[in-house]
């Protein structure tokens, strides 16, 4: 299981990449691990405002489906359409080509609230 | 052999059955119906043969596994033997020939065995009444949560929330929802029933009801049940009982006794009717008193020696489906009562208990009993000592196919990690609950000598295990030619 | 009787395993207070031959299709059904079978489901079907709820020439919305919905609107214009269809720009049993699938590559989605599915299509038969199937009861469901009825308004 440090977690299993004023979001090495095979993603269009812990999609596995909680708030302002094709994706590079969103932050301080890979890590060894 | 689609093994203008030709004036549907209306073709419809029909459905029917085909310990399925005579009953012509416009004058039979049936189900309940308009246990779920909903409505006080043990199936949540209710669920303890003071610590005014299933969908009986309910009618609210697990308490014990307000009965599950491959089911409704207003209309109604229809109902939910319910499928509830009377509805749940019992502790220690105690119907395993060698419950499951048994229901409940139910039924000799015990005791030593015979089981069928995640990211739902 | 194989000697060794003295003992988990004290209060048991005897002499208080001339319809058909179809879904390996959750040993089951959706696929010209639904009525309202999940919007429109008892299932399963439900009036003339009407309904929280056609008049409904009108409203059209063998004859709802069509599948090969079990199906365009309610069969391959049929999609389902699922559905009705498939491969696209017209030219020689008796109209002048009203000048009731003594039910009397139609009787002619039959119909009905 990979948790690469340099980047953020949330206990609902995200990852968020910040590059300026843009967070880059995801799920996690251990969020797909658990769902298995991913077989459907659903994803907000660009431009829609997205809140910090509300659900901004959906990911299905075969056996199982799952909301998608937003790290941050702010705008979307690019989306993985790439990703919605091929949803596998997630299953073979959580961290890298099955990023989902690019938001436009309006509030740096919720970055605070998220977890360090250290954290995260062992969050996920508690809840096994 | 392969069996094509039966879209393959079409040819055009090949005839099967044959329509019988018009003894009135032949009509050009042009002459009557605008031709923008109509169509000139149906793409791709089956023109076969009668003998390929016949051919084709018989070897379908060869590529399946029912309780006629052997053992099937679906947990929470109640798959016991379906008596032939209820096929035969079900067809007769008064029954099978009956319009559901035809007066109440014309349908006396029917109605009368639909209202001996309702009594039927009170007195095993202890339920004051009974509608039997629901199509299967969910929509009896709906029926029983609408019922309540009203019931609040009516008073001027509606309430939003409905409580739910984690250990429910998922139709409980689904239709509590679609119901309008929002869903309080709340954990089973250690000993695999709900408690007292988990249910006092949620209850308030603004709840509707808890549902719960008893026996569990554990297979254990919620001893506390009496309690709980005195806790939630002290609120004001109402005890739902899931009915799916009645094969347990048949003539032992009424759930009308413990407190429960609305129960669902599974006609295809406690009261043999066939399953059909999914369906048809029939799910009547019992409730108490407070509760009876507000069933489906129609209700059935005796006057005299008379049956009527009754539609005059206004505190009614209204009406579940067309027409009065799968009737055909009460008249196969109805003669199963008839056949096995007060004794073997009795002996039926003593049997069914006592199967269950003894397959536990039969295979207690070769794998792992989710919880240690006396089962009713039904026993919960894990997969807990086979993931050791990495072999899982699906792995059994299908390993199990192998030995000519159908698998028990795997993966259910949700709270036991690898779970494996078994309900044998009462139906079944003790050879062949000895024959699954014997399997099952052979695949939990090739678990551990040989995992990898148990992993890409199974190996006896026309199929090994079909991808599932190709069928989902794919789906092809329908022949395209 | 009691299908009870256990000997006293198999009890003892059980419980001896067990390591209990009695069966009693069994049943310590459930407290001495809510134990039965005594035996339950039902009828003794009955042997088969005694219980054949029993519900044979029960069946017999009932009239049936065999014994009267019957001119009912109304949402439950009398058609032939050819012995094929009973023979075969008497195979037990299909009926005795649960839910087909283990594909290796229930591709029977899931190829004939596969199947299933195919035919109603090609019937209604829509893209996917699913398993079946209880009935027609629940299809309808389980997808005004799909309706309302896919447009956000709340409002729905049916038609009052919806079936009555359909519109009343729908107005239960939205108990809590039903202020959003509004009714589309017909048409006093045609007995069709007029497209105009419908336009004055539809504002921008109209999330559907809800068809029949043939509507419960018999009148068939003109889909293509109600479907631009709909669409330009970006509202979701559902057409219902109560006799389906309509669609042997006119235009798939789907080429007329339905976005579901559901209806009541019963007259494929199943019998009338006092109203069920019945079948629901229910059909939509691909773009909408994950918004549907009910199971799916999709094709896959084994591991080995061999093709093969399988439950699918079942995210959308209760027991993985639980209070968020599409539908609380679980049970369906298989097996009346399953008669639909060999009834529809039995009689085979011509034998369809044939049918169909059968029907039509009954229908329209019984309508043009009563239309000459003098007191006796057509209600409406819309084109029309195998079912159709008409207007009597007598008391329906007093009308029906002279004809019922000559062994003749002509109808179903509209004052029960519409207050305004207290002088007309629907009436439905199917391959059924002989033409003596219904010259004996008209017949009567001219002595009776004579």
């Amino acid at each position: 299981m990979e948790f690469p440090k340099d980047i953020k977690y949330t206990k609902e299993h995200e990852w968020v990449r910040v590059e300026g004023n843009i967070a880059t979001v995801g799920i996690t090495d251990y969020a797909q691990d658990s769902l298995g095979d991913v077989v459907y993603l659903e994803l907000p269009s660009d431009g829609t405002a997205v809140t910090k812990d509300e659900t901004f999609g959906v990911v299905e596995s075969v056996k199982a489906v799952s909301d998608l909680y937003s790290p941050i708030g702010g705008t979307v302002i690019e989306i993985n359409d790439a990703l919605i094709d091929n949803p596998e994706v997630i299953n073979d590079d959580p961290y890298g080509d099955a990023w989902m969103l690019k938001v436009e932050m309006n509030n740096h301080g919720e970055l605070e609230d998220l977890l360090t890979a250290d954290e995260y890590k062992k969050y996920v060894e508690e809840e096994k | 052999m392969k069996e094509p689609l039966i879209f393959e093994k079409s040819a055009d203008k090949r005839k099967g059955v044959s329509i019988p030709k018009s003894d009135c004036p032949e009509l050009n549907p042009q002459a009557v119906i605008p031709k923008d209306f109509l169509r000139d073709d149906i793409k791709g419809f089956p023109e076969v043969s009668e003998i390929d029909a016949v051919r084709h459905f018989t070897r379908l029917s060869q590529r399946n596994f029912g309780v006629d085909s052997g053992f099937y310990p679906l947990g929470s399925c109640t798959m016991k033997y379906n008596p032939k005579i209820n096929e035969d009953t079900a067809r007769l012509a008064g029954f099978s020939k009956a319009h559901p416009y035809q007066s109440d004058e014309l349908s006396q039979g029917a109605l009368q065995l639909m209202y001996e049936l309702e009594g039927f189900l009170c007195e095993i309940s202890g339920m004051d009444a009974v509608t039997l308009q629901p199509a299967a246990g969910a929509h009896g779920e709906l029926c029983g949560m609408l019922a309540i909903a009203a019931y609040f409505k009516e008073k001027g006080k509606p309430r939003k929330k409905v409580i739910i043990p984690d250990t429910a199936h998922g139709t409980n949540p689904a239709s509590s929802h679609l119901a309008g209710f929002s869903v309080v669920p709340i954990k089973e303890e250690n000993g695999g029933v709900i408690t007292p003071d988990s249910v006092a610590a949620v209850m308030n005014e603004d709840t509707a009801a808890l549902m719960l299933t008893n026996p569990n969908t554990l297979g254990l009986f919620e001893r506390n049940i009496k309690e709980i309910a005195d806790i939630v009618h002290k609120k004001g609210g109402f005890i739902y009982c899931d009915g799916a697990n009645l094969n347990a308490l048949m003539g032992i014990a009424k759930l009308g006794d413990m407190g429960v307000d609305v129960i669902q009965f599974n006609l295809h599950k406690t009261f043999s009717t066939p399953h059909g491959g999914g369906g048809p089911g029939s799910g009547p409704v019992g409730v108490k008193n407070p509760l009876e207003p507000f069933l489906p209309k129609p209700r059935i109604i005796k006057k005299g020696k008379r049956f009527n229809l009754d539609y005059n109902r206004p505190k009614s939910i209204g009406r579940l489906k067309a027409f009065y319910g799968n009737f055909a499928i009460m008249v196969r509830a109805y003669s199963y009562i008839r056949a096995m009377g007060p004794d073997g509805l009795k002996k039926a749940s003593e049997m069914a208990v006592l199967n269950a019992n003894y397959i536990k502790e039969k295979l207690k220690g070769r794998y792992h009993l989710a919880y240690n105690q006396t089962c009713m119907h039904e026993c919960v395993f894990s997969d807990k000592l086979q993931s050791e060698k990495d072999v899982h419950i699906l792995d059994i499951a299908k390993r199990l196919m192998d030995y000519g048994f159908h698998p028990p229901t795997i993966y259910f409940p949700l709270i036991v990690s690898g779970a494996l139910m078994i309900e044998p039924t009462e139906t079944e000799t003790k050879e062949t609950l000895d024959g699954f015990i014997d399997a099952m005791l052979k695949i939990a030593d090739e678990a551990q000598e040989n995992p990898a015979l148990v992993k890409n089981a199974p190996h006896t069928t026309r199929l090994g295990r079909l991808d599932e995640t190709r069928a989902a990211r794919n789906p092809v739902l329908r022949w395209k030619g | 009787m009691s299908y009870i194989p256990h000997t006293e000697k198999d009890i003892q060794e059980m419980l001896d395993a067990v390591g209990v003295a009695s069966v009693e003992e069994l049943f310590k988990p459930i407290p001495d207070n809510l134990r039965l004290k005594k035996p339950l209060n039902l009828p003794a048991s009955l042997s088969e031959q005694e219980l054949h005897q029993k519900l044979s002499a029960l069946g017999k208080k009932n009239a049936t299709v065999d014994e009267y001339i019957s001119f009912l319809g109304a949402g439950a058909y009398h058609h032939y059904i050819p012995s094929v179809v009973n023979h075969l879904i008497l195979r037990s390996e299909f009926y005795t079978a649960y839910t087909p959750y283990q594909p290796e040993i229930s591709q029977g089951t899931l190829q004939a489901i596969f199947e299933y959706q195919t035919l109603i696929c090609q019937l209604t010209g829509m893209e996917v079907a699913n398993a079946s639904m209880y009935d027609g009525a629940s299809a309808t309202a389980e997808a005004v709820l799909m309706a309302r999940r896919i447009t956000n919007r709340a409002k729905v429109i049916l038609n009052a020439a919806l079936h009555p008892e359909y519109r009343e299932v729908v107005k239960t399963y939205l108990s809590g919305n039903r202020d959003n439900i509004k009714e589309v009036f017909y048409c006093t003339e045609t007995g069709r919905t007029l497209p105009d009407a419908i336009e004055k309904l539809l504002d921008k929280d109209t999330s559907c609107v809800v068809i029949q056609s043939p509507n419960f008049f018999g009148s068939i409904e003109d889909i293509k214009t109600i479907s631009e009108v709909v669409h330009k409203n970006n509202s979701i059209l559902i057409v219902a269809i109560t006799e389906p063998i309509s669609l042997g004859l006119l235009k798939p709802p789907g080429e007329l720009g339905a976005d579901i069509v559901v209806g009541e599948g019963q007259a494929f090969g199943n019998g009338l049993n006092f109203g069920g079990p019945y079948l629901g199906f229910f059909a939509t365009l691909e773009k909408y699938l994950r918004q549907m309610p009910g199971r799916l069969v999709g094709e896959t391959v084994d591991k080995n590559g061999k093709r093969g049929y399988i439950l699918t999609m079942a995210t959308r389902e209760q027991h993985i989605r639980r209070e968020k699922a599409t539908s609380n559905i679980c049970t369906n009705e298989g097996l009346c599915a399953l008669s639909a498939a060999i009834y529809l491969t039995a009689i085979g696209k011509n034998g369809l299509m044939e049918l169909a017209r059968l029907n039509l030219s009954k229908a329209e020689y019984l309508k043009n038969g009563l239309a000459n008796i003098k007191g006796i109209k057509p209600a409406f002048t819309a084109p029309t199937f195998n079912e159709f009203v008409i207007e009597v000048e007598k008391e329906p009731d007093a009308v029906l009861k002279v004809l019922l003594k000559k062994g003749i039910i002509a109808g179903l009397p509209l004052k029960k469901f519409y207050s305004e139609l207290s002088r007309h009787i629907l009436l439905c002619a199917t391959e059924m009825n002989s033409k003596e039959e219904m010259d004996e119909l008209a017949d009567g009905l001219g002595k009776v308004m004579a």
